[in-house]
């Protein structure tokens, strides 16, 4: 056997080597970072989720849950209707683009119960009158975890933690029923 | 080495160096001879470290990881376990402990310049292990699957789920699942039992590794290996063993009467070592009124939650900026070797401005502390925002206060 070496070869033979090394490297990492991933069994328990709107009265909210998240249902009165134009200037994002109750239908509003500041469930507050955390209430949301407020159709209040307004679950109505969750 | 040739440890020396390992480490590894309490958190880490193992692996044996099973197996450890309530008392209040022991120990470090060169990587390790500890505790506190349990880490996941553009999909990834469900606290478990603690101990090992490689320090900042007896032992050094060794054991004693006073009659610390919702299962459609942290997290916690306002015009929000505070909260103790340009290692040949800033610090820690575990107002609000600009300011303004600040001679001998 020769002594010699070839420093070329080397070279050549140590970067094929070495890049065949991280292709597999990488390889393997696909399927065990993908055992991460939502199993189908989560994907399948994240289906729609169907509510009779006729149960509910004006004025009151009923909590359904979709992928193991509150959703909340507010039947607006006549007089929150009229109220919520008049919060706009208090709002970060008035979402006048989203229409007034930022909702497929004009009774109700379908919001995710879940603060967007950090994760805790707004408490609903619909009566009229003057608050702890807000002398001129005009019914809406309060977190109690970390003070942020939001209006009837869940549009958050400047000056306070949660940064954007309550998320609206992709929805639409089908007469008098309610279905949460992405059109089957 | 064994002068007997033929002996057993000579035999074992030639195979394994033992005898050449256990004197550098142990009966001829030089220590300080004079040091202060604060240098004993060291000896009291390693030894919670260990009961948080042992108690740990028991645990394990009779925990399941699952969304059905893992409130009632805690009740079945607390209630049908023979000494299963100590277990996990003990493991509850070892993360305390943990937590408590590690602050004091990295104040220490900051107080006499452990940090300084050339332990800088001694420093980095510790770091290093104050993040991974943070991780473990966090792991850890979502296993008993009790309500707070449940919305404190849906709190911390949703963080990730505040970085731009990549944040749904990554909180996604992490949870396994839309929401935080029993998939995701199978991981948590493989995570807090395999993955945190392996890399804990490799890194408690190249901590110790580096530690002996550039010696102890001091309260003076005397650099005992200037001078030595005609054997090269440091005339201001004793070996670790007997000495050190010895010297700990008192200290472990007091350290367990207090310990297991609370383990015995205190377990769950009026609510702050073990939290009351967190004696309910976990409900996804009804958080807690007030979601506090548990209390050794509750100065990074009330950080996060002082930053009240984004950067609207670089699209970060509110949430994102707390995000990138808190962590850089923790980051920021990373590079504190390269903060400080002092002559001097100790607090006590330091200038008045070091002095300050070490007070500063430690009054804005326990004040954040306090706030993080209060709910929030607008007064705290403010206080906490106070705190967080004192608690970042020693560290920012270090390169310039260590460098024109007067400093004291340090003494030639310890």
């Amino acid at each position: 056997m020769s002594e010699k070496v070839d420093p070329k070869r080397r070279k050549a033979l140590l970067i094929t080597s070495g890049v065949m090394g991280a292709v597999t490297v990488a390889g393997f990492a696909v399927p065990f970072l993908s055992a991460w991933n939502p199993s189908e069994k989560a994907k399948a328990m994240g289906g729609s989720v169907k509510f009779d709107l006729t149960k509910l009265d004006a004025g009151a909210m009923a909590v359904v849950e979709w992928r193991r998240t509150p959703i909340f249902i507010v039947h607006q009165t006549e007089q929150a209707k009229q109220n919520l134009p008049k919060l706009n200037e208090k709002m970060v994002d008035p979402a006048l683009e989203e229409g007034l109750l930022r909702s497929a239908n004009d009774k109700f509003s379908v919001l995710k119960g879940v603060c967007t500041h950090l994760s805790c469930a707004p408490k609903y507050h619909p009566e009229i009158e003057p608050k702890a955390w807000d002398q001129e209430w005009l019914g809406g949301f309060f977190c109690p975890c970390h003070g942020s407020k939001f209006d009837l159709a869940g549009r958050v209040y400047k000056g306070v933690p949660a940064p954007v307004n309550l998320e609206v679950p992709p929805h639409t109505f089908e007469g008098d029923t309610l279905i949460i969750g992405d059109a089957v | 080495m064994s002068d007997k040739k033929n002996s057993f440890m000579s035999w074992l020396d030639r195979r394994l160096p033992v005898t050449e390992n256990l004197e550098r480490h142990l009966t001829k590894h030089p220590v300080p001879k004079k040091v202060n309490f604060f240098y004993i958190f060291g000896a009291l880490l390693m030894v919670v470290f260990m009961v948080q193992v042992v108690t740990g692996i028991w645990l394990m044996m009779f925990y399941t990881n699952t969304e059905e099973g893992a409130f009632a197996s805690v009740e079945y450890i607390m209630r049908d376990v023979d000494y299963g309530w100590l277990m996990r008392y003990m493991h509850s209040t070892g993360a305390s402990a943990f937590f408590l022991l590690m602050y004091f120990h990295m104040f220490r470090g900051l107080l006499y310049g452990s940090y300084q060169k050339p332990k800088e990587l001694v420093w980095l390790f510790g770091c290093f292990l104050l993040f991974l500890l943070m991780a473990e505790g966090f792991l850890g506190y979502v296993l008993p699957w009790g309500q707070m349990s449940y919305w404190a880490a849906n709190v911390i996941l949703s963080l990730f789920g505040a970085i731009p553009f990549i944040g749904p999909d990554l909180q996604v990834w992490i949870q396994g699942d839309y929401v935080l469900s029993g998939i995701t606290l199978s991981r948590f478990f493989a995570l807090h039992v395999v993955v945190v603690p392996l890399l804990m101990i490799a890194l408690v090992v190249f901590h110790i590794f580096a530690l002996h490689e550039v010696g102890a320090g001091n309260p003076e900042g005397v650099d005992i290996e200037k001078h030595r007896d005609e054997k090269g032992m440091p005339l201001d050094g004793a070996p670790f063993h007997p000495y050190k060794t010895f010297s700990a054991l008192p200290a472990i004693g007091i350290f367990f009467i207090v310990f297991f006073a609370i383990v015995f009659f205190a377990p769950t610390g009026g609510g702050y070592f073990i939290e009351k919702p967190n004696f309910e299962e976990a409900d996804f459609l009804k958080t807690p009124e007030h979601i506090a942290p548990v209390w050794y997290y509750a100065p990074f916690y009330s950080i996060l939650r002082a930053v009240t306002f984004g950067i609207p015009f670089l699209g970060i929000t509110s949430k994102f900026l707390g995000f990138i505070i808190f962590a850089a909260s923790i980051a920021i103790l990373f590079v504190v070797p390269w903060l400080d340009r002092s002559n001097v290692q100790s607090i006590r040949y330091k200038g008045i401005y070091s002095k300050v800033a070490m007070v500063l610090f430690a009054a804005s820690f326990v004040t954040l502390g306090y706030l993080g575990t209060k709910p929030v107002n607008e007064m705290r609000t403010l206080i906490a925002q106070i705190c967080t600009v004192f608690y970042f300011a020693p560290f920012i303004l270090m390169p310039i206060y260590t460098k024109y600040e007067k400093t004291k001679e340090v003494p030639d001998r310890l």
